[in-house]
């Protein structure tokens, strides 16, 4: 695939090229951390941050997303009918993403994306969607994507990958559409291949945080669940949905009606499997009713059911947001290890 | 490909109620669009979702029968918001219906072989589907003997009451009423947990015999090694398991027993593959 | 404080040796920079584990919240004061705690450890108030600090710019619920977010429904917060809450002479009526 050089001096002009036919999303300031937002016409991505708070998963996969409208006036001819909500599927780019959060998104695909169903709300907007990469070259010390089958230059997800050389990114095309982008930026010149390797080299080496997985595939699903450790090790988490939502790759929603007078909207909201509310029944029993049966289902979701179900690796990308965040310092590296060290007692 | 999120617009046609304390009614639903019925073409053991607009969704066993044409019946608890709102509506009124959902009891591979149906409580809504399904002329010679188990907490808790008294007089059917207790001096049936009545009037299990179980927990739990005491093969026993839904397509994450979803890869398991399941609840 | 962790160990080795307790609440030290993670010690020999600095932010009260074995909790100022909620509110009962007292000298502030963390700046009760052991000598409370001069700022501005504050204030809430989640107060069963009859407030992100979440659990909170931070610890966006708590204790001191969490003898002026309570905000 072809490399583009992209001089720091026109990449501003660039992007202005890009506002005309895509909408722009990317990391900016905001308040006190970098997030994901959809740029507004003077704005430019900040190419200078280590990551955001907030995976970019929000821009494919909203927190709050209208699914339908529907009318409770039973004047209109219609109503108590559901009618899709408006929406806008026109190209759109992300601007400077992070392999891990692109990673992430591939393997959240496989959950939107079936064989007997596809998620219209999540594919429509990951397909209209040109993601452009900012390679890693200054990890942040929680950072274990080298452990996640990810790194700081895994190109998976990517449609453009850009590695910051100075006065200028170097930027590899990684499919048509990542083409099509660089075209319609006005960015042509030839840039150099060779530029990838050793920064790639280089930026892994960086990363010193290892965790271990592998064992985890050959393990038996029940040993792991009966195990001894989840009581003391969810001891200190307070059922929060930081994890939940900072991470790039959970998924889990709600579905929630919303009136206001006689029209409402079915929204969907990002649920977390952190609360009680999650798995409770109609009938009051709940299968998770303990912190730590919902600490579990966490972690065996991540690093293990997801592990078996796909054979694709860990549900988890090595990005360490849940493990910078975590109010209670419920770190997924030393969770991983241990289930990954468990041998149980024949 | 259509979006799985949208309901089929429905009327609601008919309303009973359906046990002496009014808690369950039944619903039957026709679709306001006729070619919708088509693409609703359903087996027995699957699940819909009723929805209503601007209260929300609830997973419910589809209590009619393939064979049932023209509508879709449904029997509903009431317990929370949506099925609280669902129980004060009216014929006519016009909600939504989305699925079929979930897998089947797979009564296709079954043919020639001799089922037991153990059912407890309001959960007989499938197997109610199934009975009536295996029942209709062109089915029921395809099959060997028939027996039915089904327990309620008292007579005025069972289900389709007329439908049953119907069944007993046929001599294709092996039906088998309990109650957990009764002072009613007329009940002629049995008293009991299901799981005893199982011990005592579900044939011996033997390679050509299976089992479709659908009940509260407790039940299936209790019910479970009376099978395998009567000689059922673990891959001869389906039984239909619940958990809290939302989607019913396997994408929303809530109602996964380890690496199954229950509204995709079930409801139905066979034993065999939940003895490979994490017991949730521990 | 660092210093206090010998004492802490030594007494927890006790406690946990002569079957005084079945288990220490405490700190052990987090993985990450500037964090340290609540855990329960239950075999003297895991003692050392125990750490003991200016990053335990969390309020160890929230995690006695309906438990039923003898336990000994390590306290602060603000940790002691919501035990003493949590036994006026029976959450817990006396008997069951031995409560290791820490005189606390303020924790830092989670993104820089220059800085006390805000509450414990202005914090006025920074010993135990109740305590069966203490790990040190009581420390010198704070004097002439003065607690609502960020509260008196907001009271002083007007209506719109107060809307404009708290919509500010309010930015980049996911509804995580790691600030009622951290509180040791936020022990309803079903939390009013949670209620689907009536469903109370939807559960999106409007603006409208973020803003009911905070004010309702400030609100539930009135009389009973001890401003420990835990709140403002946990979030993970940096959210100032303690704007809408702290405005509600700056009242109940000022109606009531209330302060939380300073005796068990006393029922919280909420939840308690006097002849003479003062009601003018109603009329």
């Amino acid at each position: 695939m072809k490399v583009i050089k992209i001089d720091k001096n026109i990449w501003a002009g660039g992007i202005d090229s890009l506002r005309s036919g895509y909408r722009l999303f990317g990391p900016v300031m905001q308040g006190d951390a970098h997030e994901y937002k959809e740029l507004t016409s003077d704005e430019t991505p900040d190419m200078a941050y280590t990551n955001t708070r907030l995976s970019p998963k929000s821009v494919v996969f909203p927190q709050s997303e209208p699914m339908f409208t529907y009318s409770l006036d039973e004047n209109n001819p219609e109503h108590h009918i559901l009618k899709d909500a408006p929406k806008d599927y026109s190209p759109r780019a992300v601007i400077g993403m992070r392999p891990c959060d692109a990673k992430a998104l591939s393997l959240v695909r496989m959950n939107f994306d079936t064989e007997e169903y596809r998620d219209p709300f999540w594919m429509n907007s990951y397909d209209a969607t040109t993601f452009v990469g900012l390679a890693c070259d200054s990890p942040c010390e929680t950072c274990f994507c080298t452990s996640a089958g990810c790194g700081p230059y895994h190109e998976e997800g990517f449609d453009v990958l850009l590695s910051d050389c100075g006065d200028a990114y170097e930027a590899k095309a990684l499919t048509e559409k990542g083409e099509k982008l660089l075209a319609a930026a006005g960015w042509t010149a030839e840039g150099d291949a060779s530029v990838f390797e050793p920064k790639k080299a280089e930026a892994e080496a960086k990363i010193v945080c290892k965790v271990e997985s592998s064992n985890l595939r050959g393990k038996n699903s029940l040993d792991l669940y009966d195990a001894p450790f989840w009581k003391e090790l969810s001891f200190a988490c307070i059922n929060c949905g930081t994890c939940t939502y900072a991470c790039p790759t959970c998924w889990c929603f709600d579905i929630q009606d919303e009136n206001k007078g006689t029209e409402g909207v079915r929204m969907r909201n990002w649920d977390s499997c952190m609360t009680s509310l999650f798995t409770l029944h109609g009938s009051g029993h709940n299968p998770r009713d303990q912190k730590h049966q919902r600490f579990r289902q966490r972690f065996m979701h991540k690093l293990k059911y997801f592990v078996d179900k796909y054979d694709k690796g860990l549900m988890c990308v090595g990005c360490g947001r849940c493990v910078q965040q975590c109010p209670a310092n419920i770190d997924i590296r030393t969770i991983c290890n241990k289930m990954n060290g468990y041998e149980a007692a024949s | 490909m259509q979006n799985p999120y949208k309901a089929y617009p429905v009327r609601i046609d008919d309303i009973q109620v359906a046990t002496a304390d009014k808690t369950l009614r039944t619903f039957k639903f026709v679709f306001l669009n006729p070619e919708d019925e088509e693409k609703f073409s359903y087996h027995v053991g699957q699940f819909a979702e009723l929805s209503i607009p601007g209260q929300g969704e609830i997973p419910i066993g589809i209590a009619s029968s393939p064979s049932e044409k023209g509508f879709v019946m449904f029997t509903v608890f009431r317990t929370g918001k949506v099925t609280s709102h669902l129980h004060n509506m009216k014929v006519g009124d016009i909600m939504g219906l989305r699925g079929p959902l979930g897998n089947w009891y797979p009564i296709e591979n079954l043919e020639g072989k001799n089922i037991v149906i153990i059912g407890a409580g309001f959960a007989f809504t499938t197997l109610r589907s199934t009975i009536k399904y295996l029942l209709e002329p062109e089915n029921r010679k395809r099959y060997g003997r028939l027996d039915v188990i089904y327990g309620a907490r008292n007579p005025g808790m069972i289900l389709y009451k007329d439908e049953l008294v119907e069944w007993e007089k046929r001599d294709d059917i092996n039906l088998n009423l309990t109650v957990d207790g009764t002072d009613d001096p007329d009940w002629k049936y049995h008293t009991g947990f299901v799981p005893t009545i199982t011990e005592t009037q579900a044939p011996q299990g033997d390679d050509d015999t299976y089992a479709i179980l659908c009940g509260p927990p407790m039940m299936l739990k209790f019910t479970k090694p009376v099978l395998d005491k009567l000689g059922y093969q673990a891959d001869h026993i389906f039984m239909s398991l619940e958990n809290r839904m939302k989607c019913g397509i396997g994408m929303c994450g809530r109602c996964n027993i380890g690496k199954e979803l229950v509204c995709k890869d079930g409801p139905v398991f066979t034993l065999d593959k939940l003895n490979e399941m994490p017991e949730e609840d521990q | 404080m660092e210093s206090y962790i010998g004492k802490i160990k030594e007494i927890s080795e006790r406690l946990l040796n002569d079957g005084t307790v079945e288990c220490v609440v405490g700190f052990r030290k987090g993985t990450v920079a500037l964090t340290n993670e609540p855990c329960m010690i239950t075999k003297a020999s895991d003692v050392q584990d125990l750490v003991w600095d200016e990053n335990c932010r969390l309020n160890l009260a929230n995690y006695l919240t309906g438990r039923k074995e003898k336990i000994a909790v390590i306290a602060k100022g603000c940790d002691s004061r919501n035990i003493v909620n949590h036994i006026i509110e029976n959450k817990i009962s006396r008997e069951q705690l031995v409560i290791i007292g820490v005189p606390c000298k303020g924790m830092v502030d989670k993104n820089n450890p220059e800085v006390l963390q805000a509450n414990c700046a202005t914090c006025l009760h920074r010993n135990p108030v109740i305590y069966d052991e203490l790990c040190a000598d009581l420390v010198e409370e704070q004097k002439e600090v003065d607690r609502y001069e960020d509260v008196r700022k907001i009271e002083a501005m007007e209506t719109q710019d107060k809307w404009a504050f708290f919509e500010d204030l309010l930015t980049g809430c996911t509804r995580c619920y790691a600030c009622k989640n951290a509180c040791p107060l936020c022990y309803c069963p079903t939390c009013f977010v949670d209620e689907s009859q009536p469903q109370w407030i939807g559960k999106g992100t409007d603006p409208i429904d973020i803003r009911t979440y905070h004010f309702l659990r400030a609100y539930h909170c009135a009389g009973r917060c001890t401003d420990c931070g835990a709140c403002e610890a946990a979030c993970p966006q940096n959210i100032k809450m303690r704007h809408f708590t702290k405005k509600l204790e700056k009242d109940c001191n000022e109606l009531y002479g209330w302060e939380a969490g300073l005796t068990v003898d006393q029922r919280p002026p909420l939840d308690s009526f006097k002849v003479d309570d003062p009601d003018k905000f109603i009329m």
